[in-house]
C-alpha cells in the first residue's frame, strides 16, 4: 500500500468511526434509528457517496469511481422512452445505505400472510427456506450453511473466486479493479450511473483459465446474498476456455422492503470461455389493484471479448411492478455467440419492458433471440430488442423470435424490435406473433376432460417450453411451477 | 437555435401575404398554427424517438426560398413532363412547385361530379366542403403539420361523389422548377364518399437537378363507408431533393384503401403513413419499395392503427440498398382495445448490395385486444447464394443472375399495384435500376396509345 492509501485508509476509518458514533446515537444529527441496523438518512448527495464508500472501508480508486459516476449522475434526467408508465421516483426519500432488518419482520411463520405460505407449498419449497423469504431473522438456519460451506472449499480447490463484492473488492482489489465498469460504464446510462455511485454489494465470480465450474453458483446459497439491497451489483470474469452456469433470484416469492431496484450485471467472456446466466425473478409485484409492487430497473450487459466466446442469458420474470431491462451481448470476439431467451408473465396491473440488444462487432458473430410474452389481467407487457450488426463485422448471423400471448381483453402486448445493420453480409432475420389461446386448443382439452383453467396452464407451459427447456434442471421444474401459479386465477 | 424560427419569422412578418396568395378555409389554420410552432423548441431531431435516422430539424434547417408571392416560374411542361406511363391515359394536374395546373381540357374528361382541382380554388367554390375536410386529419399539434397548416397557400383538391367509379386513373404530377433553392409545402386532399372508386397517381420530379429542393406535403384521404381507393405516391427526384411527406387515411366501414409508395430516385425523403381503419370490416393495404444506390436517403415510416373491429391490414416494405445508401423502416401495427378480429400482419425485407449500405429497421406491435391475429416479420441479408450458384451453372452470368434476382424479390410489392400500365412500367424501371442505368421515366419513350395525357404547352407559360 500506497502511503497515500494508507492516509486514505485512515481517514476512511475515521470517518466510519464518526459516522458510527454519530448513527448510534438518537437523533442528535439527524439521523434515523429507531431500526437497529446502518442507515444512512435518506437523500443523496456528495456526502452520501463518500460515507457509504467509508463505511465499506473501500479504497481511494473506488471512491472515485463512485463519485465519478455519482457527478454524472447529476447531468442526467430519468429516460422516459419505454412502453411503461412510472409513477415519480423521488431519489431524495430513498436511503442509499440501509440493509435493514426490520423490526416488525415475522417471528414465526403463522404471522406471514397465509397466501404467501399457501404459493410456498405449492412450490414445494423447505420450511428453513421458507422462513428466510418470508423475511425472518436466518440467524439460526439452515441446511445450506453447511452445503455453502462445502461448496466453496470445492471451488477454491479449482481455484474459482465466488465471494461478495465487498469481500472482493478487500481481497481481489486489481481483478475487481480492471473489469469494473468495463462493460458497464457508469456513463452507460441513468440507473446504471445511479447504481455505480451508491451500489451496496453484490457477487463476484471469476473462472480461471481452461477451468469448468463443476455446479451450478447460485446467489441463492450464498449467505451474504441476502441483504445486498437495492443496488446490487454483479460481476462475473471467465477466463480463456472456461465454462460457468449462474443462477441468480428463486422462484420463490420475495419479500422486499426496496421498492427500487437499480442492478447492474457485468458479465466479461474471454476466449473460447463461456457464460450462461439464468434469471427467475419473483418479486412483490403489487396488489391486485396495482398498489406497491417493485421497480426493476436492471442494467446487465456481457462482453464476449474473447474469439469464439458465448454467452447466453435466460430469464423467467413473472413479478415486480414494473420491469425494465435489456440483458445484452457486446460480441467482440471473433465467432462469439450471444444466446436471449425470455419469458416474461404479466398480471394484474404488472409493466415489463424488457428484451435483449445483440452487438455484433466480431466478424462470424451469431446471435439467437426468443423471447415469449404472456399479458394477463390489465397488464402491458413489450418486448424491445436492438440488434446491430456494426460495419466491419462480416458473416454475422441472427435470428430473432418474439411471440405474444394475450390472456385477457384488457392486457397489451408489444413489440418493438430495432435492427440496424451496416454489413452488408450480415443476416438477421426477426419474426413476431401476437394472439390469444385458440378456442381450437383450449375445447380439445376440454373434450378431454381437461378443465379449462389446466388447460391454459398446459398451453402456457408448452408455448414457453423453448425457454424453460434452457434452464438448469431443478429450476426449470420450479419455474414450469411458477408460471402455472402465476396465471392462477388470472384467466377470464 | 432551432429551424422553427425561420418560418414562424417568415409568417409574422408576410401574414397578410400568404393569406392573400390563398384561400379562406385554409387560412383559418394559420394562427392556431403559428401559434403551435412558436410554442415548439424544436422540430423532432435525431434523439427523438421515431426520427433517428432522419432528423426533420436539419431536413429543414437550410434557407429556402418560399414562393409565397404566388410568382409562376416559368416551367415548360412539355419538357419537365416525362412520367408517361404507357397504355394508361390518366386524368392529369400538375404542381408546379406548390402551384396547381390542371392538365389538358381535364374538366371535361372528369365524370360527373368529380372534382379535380386546386384546393385553393376549391376552397373559394366548396368551401363547406373543403372545410368539413381540410386539416381534421392531420394532426394541429404536431411541429411538422402545423408548418405546413402555417404556409400552404395550394394544393389539390380530390372529390369523388357517392357510388362514382372513376374508370381512368387520376395523376398528380408534382414537379421542381426554380431556378434558386426552393421549399415547396404541398397538399393533396381527397374525399371520396360511398361506394366511390378511384386510383390516384402522384410522381415527384425535379426539373433542375442542380438545385436543392425541398418539399413539405400532407396527404389527407377521406375513405368513405364501401370506398375503394388506390393511391400510389412514386419519387423520382435528384440527389438534391428531400423530401418529408406524411400521408393520413381514415377509412370507414367495408372501405378498401391500397397505398404504394415507391421510391426510385430521390435525396433525402422521409414518409409517414398513417392509416386508421376506423369502421368494421375495412381492409388496407400499405406496399413500399425502394431502391437506393449513390447516397440515397430513405425512410418510411407506417403506423396502421386499429380501432374498430373485423378489420385487416397488410403491409409489405423492400428495400434494396446499394453503394452508400441508407434505408430505414419503422413500421406499427396498433390494436386499439376492442378492435376484436383484426388481422394485421407487415413484413420487411431488405437486400443490402454493398459494403456500404445499411438499414436500420424498427418493425413494431402494440396491442390492446386480445382477440387478434398479428404478426410481423424483417429480415436483412444479400440474395441467396445457392440460387446464384444454380444460375451461374446454367450458363447466366453473375450480373445478370443477380439482376433477376433482385427483380424477383421486388416482384411482390409490385404485384401489389392495381393499375396494369403502372405495374409493367415499374417491373421495367426496376429491371433498368438494377442494370445500372438511369431509370428516370426521361427514358421511357412515348409509346403510349393515348397522347391526350401531354399538357397543353398554354399552360406551362402561365
Amino acid at each position: 500500500m500506497t502511503p497515500e492509501n494508507k492516509k486514505a485508509d485512515k481517514t476512511g476509518n475515521d470517518n466510519a468511526a464518526v459516522i458510527d458514533n454519530a448513527t448510534k446515537s438518537d437523533y442528535k444529527y439527524g439521523f434515523v434509528t429507531d431500526i437497529d441496523t446502518d442507515v444512512i438518512p435518506s437523500g443523496l448527495s456528495e456526502e452520501v457517496v463518500r460515507l457509504i464508500s467509508a463505511k465499506k472501508n473501500e479504497p481511494e480508486w473506488l471512491l472515485e469511481f463512485r463519485l465519478k459516476a455519482y457527478r454524472h449522475w447529476l447531468t442526467l434526467k430519468m429516460p422516459d422512452w419505454a412502453q411503461l408508465d412510472i409513477p415519480p421516483i423521488d431519489y431524495q426519500a430513498i436511503s442509499y445505505f440501509a440493509a435493514p432488518k426490520k423490526k416488525d419482520s415475522p417471528k414465526s411463520l403463522d404471522e406471514v400472510d397465509p397466501e404467501l405460505i399457501d404459493t410456498f407449498n405449492k412450490l414445494g419449497i423447505p420450511l428453513e427456506e421458507q422462513k428466510m423469504l418470508s423475511g425472518m431473522a436466518v440467524d439460526a438456519v439452515m441446511d445450506s450453511v453447511s452445503v455453502k460451506t462445502t461448496h466453496r472449499e470445492k471451488l477454491a480447490e479449482l481455484g474459482i473466486i465466488f465471494c461478495s463484492f465487498s469481500e472482493a473488492v478487500k481481497d481481489y482489489p486489481d481483478l475487481v479493479r480492471r473489469y469494473l465498469g468495463s462493460v458497464v460504464s457508469y456513463r452507460d446510462n441513468f440507473f446504471a450511473a445511479l447504481n455505480s455511485a451508491v451500489f451496496s454489494d453484490g457477487s463476484f465470480v471469476y473462472i480461471p483459465k481452461g477451468v469448468r465450474c463443476p455446479m451450478e453458483l447460485s446467489t441463492y446459497f450464498r449467505i451474504n446474498a441476502s441483504g445486498t439491497g437495492q443496488f446490487e451489483r454483479t460481476l462475473i470474469v471467465a477466463d480463456d476456455d472456461a465454462y460457468v452456469s449462474y443462477l441468480e433470484g428463486c422462484t420463490a416469492p420475495m419479500r422486499d422492503e426496496n421498492q427500487l431496484h437499480a442492478a447492474i450485471v457485468e458479465i466479461v467472456v474471454e476466449d473460447h470461455a463461456e457464460v450462461k446466466y439464468s434469471t427467475v425473478q419473483n418479486w412483490y409485484a403489487g396488489d391486485e389493484n396495482g398498489r406497491g409492487g417493485v421497480y426493476n430497473f436492471v442494467t446487465k450487459r456481457g462482453l464476449c471479448r474473447g474469439d469464439y466466446s458465448k454467452l447466453s442469458w435466460t430469464q423467467v420474470e413473472t413479478g415486480s411492478a414494473i420491469t425494465w431491462k435489456y440483458p445484452s451481448c457486446i460480441l467482440r470476439g471473433e465467432g462469439s455467440v450471444g444466446e436471449f431467451y425470455s419469458v416474461a408473465v404479466t398480471r394484474n396491473h404488472q409493466q415489463a419492458d424488457t428484451g435483449t440488444k445483440m452487438i455484433h462487432l466480431g466478424r462470424n458473430s451469431r446471435s439467437t433471440i426468443v423471447s415469449k410474452g404472456i399479458s394477463a389481467g390489465s397488464s402491458q407487457n413489450s418486448y424491445r430488442g436492438l440488434v446491430k450488426v456494426a460495419p466491419d463485422a462480416d458473416g454475422c448471423r441472427n435470428y430473432t423470435q418474439c411471440d405474444s400471448l394475450l390472456l385477457s381483453d384488457h392486457c397489451g402486448a408489444h413489440t418493438f424490435p430495432y435492427i440496424d445493420v451496416l454489413n452488408d453480409t450480415a443476416i438477421v432475420e426477426h419474426e413476431a406473433t401476437t394472439s390469444k389461446i385458440s378456442e381450437e386448443q383450449l375445447f380439445y382439452c376440454n373434450q378431454r376432460g381437461i378443465p379449462t383453467e389446466e388447460a391454459i396452464g398446459l398451453i402456457v407451459n408448452g408455448y414457453a417450453k423453448e425457454v424453460m427447456n434452457k434452464l438448469p434442471m431443478e429450476f426449470a421444474v420450479e419455474a414450469q411451477k411458477l408460471l402455472q401459479i402465476t396465471l392462477e386465477g388470472s384467466v377470464g | 437555435m432551432s429551424s422553427i424560427l425561420q418560418y414562424t419569422e417568415l409568417y409574422r412578418d408576410n401574414a397578410e401575404l400568404i393569406d392573400k396568395g390563398s384561400a379562406p378555409v385554409l387560412n383559418k389554420l394559420r394562427r392556431q398554427a403559428f401559434e403551435t410552432l412558436s410554442e415548439t423548441a424544436s422540430f423532432p431531431a435525431k434523439h427523438t424517438e421515431g426520427f433517428e435516422k432522419t432528423s426533420i430539424e436539419d431536413l429543414f434547417a437550410p434557407d429556402y426560398g418560399i414562393n409565397i408571392l404566388r410568382k409562376n416560374l416559368p416551367v415548360n411542361l412539355a419538357a419537365t413532363f416525362r412520367c408517361d406511363v404507357p397504355r394508361m391515359s390518366t386524368l392529369t394536374g400538375f404542381v408546379v412547385n406548390d402551384a396547381f395546373i390542371p392538365g389538358h381540357d381535364i374538366e371535361r374528361k372528369l365524370p360527373e361530379g368529380v372534382i379535380f382541382c386546386s384546393l385553393a380554388k376549391a376552397a373559394e367554390q366548396y368551401p363547406g366542403l373543403v372545410e368539413k375536410h381540410y386539416g381534421r386529419l392531420a394532426p394541429a399539434g404536431d411541429a411538422t403539420v402545423a408548418l405546413n397548416n402555417m404556409l400552404v397557400q395550394d394544393g389539390v383538391f380530390i372529390y369523388i361523389p357517392r357510388n362514382v367509379i372513376v374508370e381512368r386513373p387520376i395523376q398528380i404530377v408534382n414537379i421542381f422548377s426554380s431556378p434558386i433553392p426552393l421549399m415547396a409545402l404541398r397538399r393533396i386532399l381527397v374525399v371520396a364518399e360511398q361506394g366511390a372508386k378511384a386510383s390516384i397517381l402522384v410522381c415527384d420530379h425535379t426539373n433542375d437537378t442542380t438545385q436543392n429542393y425541398l418539399s413539405s406535403q400532407i396527404i389527407e384521404i377521406f375513405a368513405g363507408p364501401g370506398s375503394d381507393i388506390g393511391f400510389y405516391d412514386m419519387e423520382e427526384s435528384s440527389p438534391l431533393t428531400s423530401r418529408y411527406s406524411r400521408l393520413f387515411a381514415s377509412q370507414q366501414q367495408d372501405s378498401r384503401l391500397l397505398v404504394d409508395g415507391i421510391t426510385l430516385a430521390n435525396g433525402k425523403t422521409r414518409n409517414d403513413y398513417t392509416i386508421n381503419l376506423d369502421g368494421p370490416n375495412a381492409e388496407a393495404m400499405l406496399g413500399g419499395m425502394a431502391i437506393g444506390s449513390g447516397n440515397q436517403h430513405i425512410d418510411n415510416n407506417s403506423q396502421l392503427t386499429h380501432t374498430a373491429p373485423y378489420c385487416r391490414s397488410n403491409q409489405i416494405f423492400k428495400y434494396i440498398l446499394d453503394d452508400e445508401a441508407t434505408g430505414a423502416f419503422e413500421g406499427g401495427i396498433n390494436v386499439s382495445h376492442g378492435a376484436i378480429k383484426t388481422q394485421a400482419y407487415q413484413s420487411n425485407r431488405n437486400l443490402l448490395a454493398s459494403q456500404g449500405a445499411r438499414m436500420h429497421t424498427k418493425p413494431q406491435l402494440l396491442i390492446f385486444c386480445d382477440d387478434v391475429k398479428c404478426s410481423h416479420g424483417a429480415t436483412t441479408g444479400q440474395l441467396d447464394q445457392d440460387a446464384l450458384f444454380y444460375m451461374r451453372q446454367r450458363g447466366i452470368s453473375e450480373k445478370l443472375a443477380k439482376t433477376m434476382l433482385m427483380q424477383a424479390f421486388m416482384a411482390d410489392v409490385i404485384e401489389t399495384v392495381e393499375m396494369d400500365g403502372l405495374r409493367q412500367r415499374l417491373h421495367h424501371l426496376v429491371e433498368k435500376h438494377l442494370h445500372g442505368e438511369a431509370a428516370f421515366c426521361s427514358d421511357c419513350s412515348f409509346t403510349g396509345t393515348d397522347h391526350d395525357i401531354a399538357p397543353n404547352p398554354e399552360n406551362s407559360n402561365e
